[in-house]
C-alpha cells in the first residue's frame, strides 16, 4: 500500500510533462505471457517484489482470473521508469488475449499509442496475434515485438544457438509481412520491427529476463551468453544481469512515441473534424490549457463511488467539479473523483492534464465510445468498432421471481460495463436475452451477475444467433401506412463486399465529413450516384434516399430510417439482426399535414416495405464460424481431426512442428457447444485449441427451413415460414 | 347501408335530430374517437341518450383492418366521430372501400370545428388558406429529436397570400392534447431557426373548448398569448394574416385583442 501511494505521488508529479509519458497496451494471443510481463514491469517499478513477478499475476486480479489462468478485463497501472538518468511515466494497460475479450483490446487500443505485441516463440504469430495488430495499426498506435518464452525453445525444442537465432530471425520477418500487408503507409513510414534499431526484445517473462540488441551493448551479454545461461539453467543470474522490465522499458520509451508525437497521428485516425480549429489544434499539442476532449474506452463500476469512467484525454485537463458535456446527450455532467488506476485500486488525485489516461467518476450519461468536452457542440471521436460480433446467446431468468426489477436493471448494468454484450428482451416471449462473444464470455458475465451484483439467476444452454440476409435483388416493393396517405417504394439488395469491408473495418461512417465518405465509397466500387445517397449504416447494412425533391421527405427521413432500425436488428424470416442488406427508396408519398404522417404512420411503412422486398429477395440465414487451432501429438491427431469433421467442419491446414501436429480448421459455431469435453476424451486429453470468430456463411439449404421454424418457435412468432404478402396491407 | 354521422363539437346534445333517429333505427353503431374526441361527455351518456350500445373502434379497426365494414352489406350501420363526418382524410378512405365492397353510404353532417372558429373569433371563413397541425415533437431511438416545420410553411404560405391559418394541435394517445402555447413555443423556436419573419409580430387567437357552455377565446400578439392560460382542452389557434376591419373590431370585442390592432387593418 505505501509503496503505491509513493508511487502515486510520482506519477502525478511526471503528469503534467507529455513528453515523459508512454501510454502503451500489452496485446497478445492467449497465454502468450502479456500478464507475467507485465508483473515483470511493476516488480521493476518496485511496485511488487521481483520474487513474485511472473507468479503473482497482480493484473489478474479478479478471483475468477486467477482460477481460470487467463486475463478477462483489461488492467491500466501507472507507474515510473528510469532512463537514461530521467523519470518517465508509463501507463500501461494489460489486455485479454482469450477471443472472447477481444473488446477489451480493441477499446485499449483507443486510449494508447503504442503497443508491445508478445508473441510466444514456441507457437509463433496465431491468428489473435494478427486481429490486435491490425487493430493496432487501425488506431494508429505504434508496435514493438517481444518475444516471449525463449526458455521454451531451448528447454523443450532443444534448438542450437544457430536455429534459434533462425527461428527468431523468422518471425520478425513474418510480424514486418503482416504490419506491411495491413497497413503498407505505415510500414513505409518505418512502422516495422527490426531487432537492430532495438524495436525488437526477446527473453522470458516467467524467469524475468530479457535482452535487445540496446540492451547486449548495454550489459556485453552476448547472443550466445542467453543460450549457455538457458541452457544451463542458469536463467536467474540471467534475470539479474538483463532484467525484462529494463529491456522492455527502454525499447518503450525510446521507440515509441510520447502524446505529444502521437497524438496527431492518432487524432487523425480518430476524429473526423476540422484539424485547424481550436480543439482540433489542442488535441494535436495535447494541450493542457485546452478544451476538454476526452475519450471514454471503459465503464466499471466500483461499489462506494459507483460507475467509473476510464479513457485517454487528448485535450484540456480533468478536475473534480468541471461541468462537461457528453456526446448525444443535452444537459452537463459534474466531475466528481479524478484518479488513476494501479491495478485492482483506484487513487484519487488532484487533476489530470492532456496525454493521459484518466479514470472519473459523474459521468453520469457517459457509455463506452463517448466523447466528453467542455464544449457543447464539439464533434464527437469515432465510435469504437469491434472486430467481432456476439454469435451466441442465453436467456437469463432470475431464480427468486422477487429479483425480477432489479434483474432488469442489472442487465442494463452489465451491457453498459461490456459494450460487446447484446441485451435484449424478447417482447413475443418476455424473456431476457444475453448475447455475447461466446460460451466463455456469457458464462463469465452469468457468474458476475450473481457474484457481484447479488441476483441469483438460470441461464438456458447457449444457441446461436444467426444473420439474416438477401442472395437476390427485388422491388420497387409499396409500403403504406396504416391510414394509406403514406407510401414508400423500396428496392432491397446485397450489399457489396467491398461496401461492408470498409464499414466493418470503420472505414466510413455517417460521421464524417460528407464528401470524405462519398470518395471512400466510389473507390470501394460504388457507383457515385448511389455514393451521395446513402443516409444511415446500420451495423453492415445501409440506407440509400435515391429520391429527388419530394416535399417534406427530410423531416419524415427520422421516421423511416427508425423503421429500417427496427428490421434490420430483426429481419422478417425470423427476427434474427441483418447483414449486408442494402435499402434503396426510390419514390415517396406523403401527406402533406404533418400530423397524418407521424410516427405511427411512417414508421410500420418504411418497416413493412423492407420486410415485404427482402422476402421477395431470397432472404435467407447466415450462421457463424470459428476458425479452430488444435495443437495435438500425432497419434492423437486422428482423434481431433474427427471431432471437427463430425461438425460439419473443414480441415485448412495441417503443419507437424516435431511430434507436435498443428491443425488448421473451421467449423459452425452451433456445432461446435461441447467441443471442450468431447476433444479431451477423443486426444485423452492431449489436444490444445484455441478459436477465433471466422465471419459467417450461409446455412446450409436442407437446414434452412429446420432452423428457422426453431427459431421462430422459440420467439413465440408463428410457424409458418413468412411471405412477402403478410407484410403488405391491402 | 353505411351512415356516416358528425356527433359535433362538444357533447351527446351536439348531434342533429336526423343523426340521433339513424342511429335509433340502426342495426349497429360504431365511433372511433382517436381523430378528435367529444370531451363533454362518455361513451356512457351517449349510449344512455341514443338508447343504443356503441361499439368504439381502435386506429387500427379503422385504419388496417375495417372488417366490420362487411356488416354493412346486408345491415344498417353508423359510424360516428366527432365534429363534422368527413373531415378527416382516414373517412373519405374508409367511404371508399366501403364503396369497393358494394356497399351503399350516407352523409349526416354534425358542427365542425372549421366553422366554430371562424364563429367563435368573428374571422372570415373566405379568408382562411390551406390548414396545418403542429404534431408533438419526436425523439427517435436514435436520439435525434424532429420538431416538424409543415406548419411554419404553411403559415408562411397562407400569410403571403393574405389568408388565415388554422393550426389543428396534435391529440396523442400517450403524450396528450397538445395546448395553443406548446404549439406557439414550437413555431417560435423555428422562427429564431429560419429568421424568415412569419411568428415574430404576428397576431394569434387561441380558441378552448369550442362548443361547450364556456369557450375561451383570445387574441393577442403570439410572443404574449403563449403565457395566456386558455384552460381545459381542446385548444386550437389561428394565425391571421392582414385583417379586414371588421375582423379586428371582432377580435377586440369577442376576443380581447388589444385595441392597437384597429390600426393594424387593411382598409
Ligand atoms: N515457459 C514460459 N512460460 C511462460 C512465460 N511467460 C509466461 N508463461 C506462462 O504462460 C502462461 C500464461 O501466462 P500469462 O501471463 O497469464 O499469459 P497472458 O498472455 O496474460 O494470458 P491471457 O491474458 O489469458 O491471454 C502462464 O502459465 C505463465 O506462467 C515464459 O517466458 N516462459
Ligand atoms: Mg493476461
Amino acid at each position: 500500500m505505501g509503496r503505491r501511494k509513493k508511487m502515486v505521488e510520482r506519477v502525478e508529479a511526471l503528469m503534467g510533462n507529455p513528453e515523459m509519458i508512454r501510454n502503451i497496451g500489452i496485446v497478445a494471443h492467449i497465454d502468450h505471457g502479456k500478464t507475467t510481463l507485465s508483473d515483470n514491469l511493476l516488480a521493476g517499478a518496485g511496485m511488487i517484489s521481483t520474487e513474485l513477478a511472473g507468479r503473482q499475476l497482480f493484473m489478474d486480479s479478479d478471483e475468477e482470473e486467477q482460477e481460470r489462468g487467463i486475463t478477462i478485463d483489461s488492467a491500466n497501472v501507472s507507474m515510473v521508469h528510469e532512463y537514461d538518468g530521467k523519470s518517465y511515466l508509463i501507463n500501461l494497460i494489460d489486455t485479454p488475449g482469450h477471443v472472447d475479450f477481444g473488446g477489451d483490446v480493441t477499446r485499449a487500443m483507443r486510449a494508447v499509442d503504442g503497443a508491445v505485441v508478445v508473441i510466444d516463440a514456441v507457437e509463433g504469430t496465431m491468428p489473435q496475434t494478427e486481429t490486435v495488430l491490425r487493430q493496432a495499426l487501425k488506431e494508429h498506435v505504434r508496435p514493438v515485438l517481444f518475444i516471449n518464452k525463449v526458455d521454451r525453445l531451448i528447454n523443450e525444442l532443444q534448438v542450437d544457438a544457430q536455429e534459434m537465432q533462425i527461428r527468431l530471425g523468422k518471425l520478425i520477418d513474418h510480424v514486418n509481412k503482416l504490419i506491411k500487408g495491413m497497413n503498407e503507409e505505415r510500414y513505409n513510414a518505418g512502422w516495422r520491427v527490426d531487432a537492430a534499431n532495438g524495436t525488437v526484445a526477446f527473453g522470458s517473462a516467467l524467469y524475468n529476463w530479457a535482452i535487445s540488441v540496446p540492451m547486449m551493448q548495454k550489459t556485453g551479454i552476448s547472443f550466445g551468453d542467453v543460450f549457455n545461461y538457458c541452457r544451463d539453467e542458469d536463467m536467474k543470474i540471467l534475470g539479474e544481469k538483463c532484467p525484462l522490465h529494463e529491456a522492455v522499458n527502454d525499447m518503450v520509451i525510446r521507440y515509441l512515441p510520447s502524446p505529444i508525437d502521437a497524438q496527431e497521428g492518432r487524432v487523425s485516425a480518430i476524429w473526423h473534424g476540422d484539424k485547424s480549429s481550436d480543439i482540433g489544434k489542442s488535441m494535436v499539442s495535447a494541450d493542457p490549457n485546452g478544451d476538454l476532449a476526452f475519450m471514454v474506452t471503459d465503464i466499471s463500476m466500483d461499489p462506494h463511488a459507483g460507475e467509473v469512467a476510464t479513457g485517454r484525454l487528448f485535450s484540456g485537463s480533468l478536475s473534480r467539479g468541471m461541468e462537461v458535456y457528453v456526446s448525444g446527450v443535452s444537459n452537463t455532467n459534474r466531475v466528481q473523483q479524478v484518479g488513476v488506476f494501479m491495478g485492482p485500486e483506484r487513487l484519487e488525485v488532484n487533476g489530470i492534464p492532456a496525454g493521459n489516461i484518466a479514470a472519473v467518476t459523474g459521468l453520469r450519461d457517459a457509455i463506452v465510445g463517448s466523447t466528453v468536452t467542455t464544449l457543447e457542440d464539439m464533434l464527437p471521436f469515432e465510435s469504437i468498432k469491434h472486430a467481432s460480433e456476439p454469435v451466441v446467446t442465453v436467456a437469463v431468468e432470475a431464480k427468486h421471481m422477487k429479483d425480477l426489477p432489479k434483474l432488469v436493471e442489472v442487465l442494463r448494468q452489465v451491457a453498459k460495463e461490456d459494450p460487446t454484450l447484446k441485451i435484449t428482451l424478447d417482447e413475443e416471449t418476455g424473456e431476457h436475452l444475453m448475447a455475447g462473444m461466446g460460451e466463455l464470455h456469457l458464462e463469465v458475465i452469468a457468474h458476475r451477475i450473481e457474484r457481484d451484483k447479488g441476483v441469483e439467476i438460470s441461464t438456458t444452454p447457449p444457441i446461436v444467433v444467426y444473420r439474416e440476409t438477401i442472395r437476390g435483388t427485388a422491388g420497387p416493393v409499396e409500403g403504406k401506412s396504416p391510414n394509406r396517405h403514406n407510401r414508400f417504394y423500396v428496392v432491397v439488395e446485397p450489399l457489396e463486399e467491398s461496401i461492408i469491408e470498409l464499414i466493418r473495418n470503420g472505414d466510413i461512417s455517417m460521421r464524417m465529413p460528407e464528401l470524405e465518405r462519398r470518395e471512400k465509397l466510389i473507390a470501394a466500387g460504388l457507383h457515385k450516384d448511389e455514393a451521395k445517397k446513402i443516409v444511415n449504416i446500420n451495423e453492415t447494412n445501409a440506407y440509400f434516399d435515391m429520391t429527388k425533391g419530394i416535399q417534406y421527405l427530410n423531416e419524415t427521413m427520422e421516421l423511416i430510417l427508425e423503421g429500417f432500425t427496427e428490421v434490420m436488428k430483426g429481419g422478417p424470416l425470423s427476427k434474427e439482426p441483418c447483414m449486408g442488406v442494402k435499402v434503396k427508396l426510390m419514390d415517396a408519398k406523403l401527406h402533406e399535414d404533418a400530423v397524418h404522417r407521424g410516427p405511427a404512420q411512417v414508421i410500420p411503412a418504411s418497416r413493412q416495405s423492407i420486410q415485404a422486398a427482402m422476402l421477395m429477395a431470397d432472404d435467407t440465414l447466415m450462421e457463424p464460424y470459428q476458425k479452430v487451432f488444435i495443437q495435438v501429438p500425432q497419434d492423437h491427431m486422428g482423434g481431433a481431426a474427427k471431432e471437427i469433421q463430425g461438425r460439419r467442419g473443414v480441415i485448412l491446414d495441417m503443419t507437424s512442428e516435431g511430434d507436435t501436429t498443428i491443425i488448421e480448421s473451421k467449423a459452425p459455431v452451433s456445432e461446435l457447444f461441447g467441443f471442450a469435453g468431447d476433444v479431451r476424451s477423443a486426444t485423452e486429453g492431449r489436444a490444445m485449441w484455441s478459436t477465433e470468430f471466422a465471419g459467417f456463411e450461409p446455412l446450409p439449404a436442407n437446414l434452412i427451413k429446420e432452423v428457422v421454424s426453431n427459431i421462430r418457435e422459440r420467439k413465440g412468432l408463428k410457424a409458418d415460414l413468412p411471405q412477402a404478402s403478410d407484410f403488405m396491407s391491402l | 347501408m353505411l351512415y356516416f354521422v358528425g356527433l359535433g363539437l362538444f357533447d351527446e346534445t351536439d348531434i342533429s335530430l336526423k343523426g340521433l333517429r339513424t342511429i335509433q333505427n340502426a342495426d349497429k353503431v360504431y365511433v372511433e374517437f382517436y381523430t378528435s374526441n367529444l370531451l363533454g361527455t362518455d361513451i356512457e351518456k351517449m349510449e344512455e341518450l341514443y338508447q343504443k350500445k356503441i361499439h368504439v373502434l381502435t386506429r387500427e379497426d379503422v385504419e388496417q383492418h375495417p372488417d366490420w365494414l362487411h356488416e354493412a352489406k346486408d345491415k344498417d350501420v353508423v359510424f360516428l366521430t366527432g365534429g363534422d363526418t368527413m373531415v378527416s382524410t382516414t373517412h373519405v378512405d374508409l367511404r371508399l372501400r366501403a364503396i369497393d365492397l358494394g356497399i351503399n353510404t350516407a352523409l349526416i353532417h354534425g358542427a365542425s370545428i372549421a366553422s366554430a372558429i371562424c364563429g367563435l373569433s368573428g374571422l372570415q371563413n373566405y379568408r382562411f388558406g390551406k390548414s396545418a397541425t403542429v404534431p408533438h415533437p419526436y425523439t427517435s431511438s436514435r436520439g435525434k429529436t424532429i420538431i416538424s416545420e409543415t406548419p411554419y410553411d404553411t403559415i408562411k404560405m397562407n400569410m403571403e397570400n393574405g389568408l388565415h391559418t388554422a393550426v389543428f394541435l396534435d391529440i396523442d394517445k400517450d403524450r396528450g392534447f397538445m395546448t395553443v402555447n406548446r404549439a406557439l413555443e414550437l413555431l417560435l423556436e423555428m422562427e429564431s431557426r429560419r429568421s424568415e419573419g412569419v411568428m415574430e409580430n404576428c397576431l394569434a387567437v387561441g380558441i378552448a373548448r369550442a362548443g361547450s357552455e364556456n369557450p375561451t377565446v383570445r387574441a393577442d400578439f403570439a410572443l404574449s398569448l403563449i403565457d395566456v392560460d386558455l384552460g381545459a382542452p381542446l385548444h386550437i389557434l389561428v394565425i391571421p394574416a392582414s385583417l379586414h376591419f371588421i375582423e379586428a373590431e371582432a377580435l377586440v370585442k369577442l376576443a380581447d385583442a388589444p385595441k392597437e390592432i384597429l390600426h393594424l387593418t387593411e382598409a
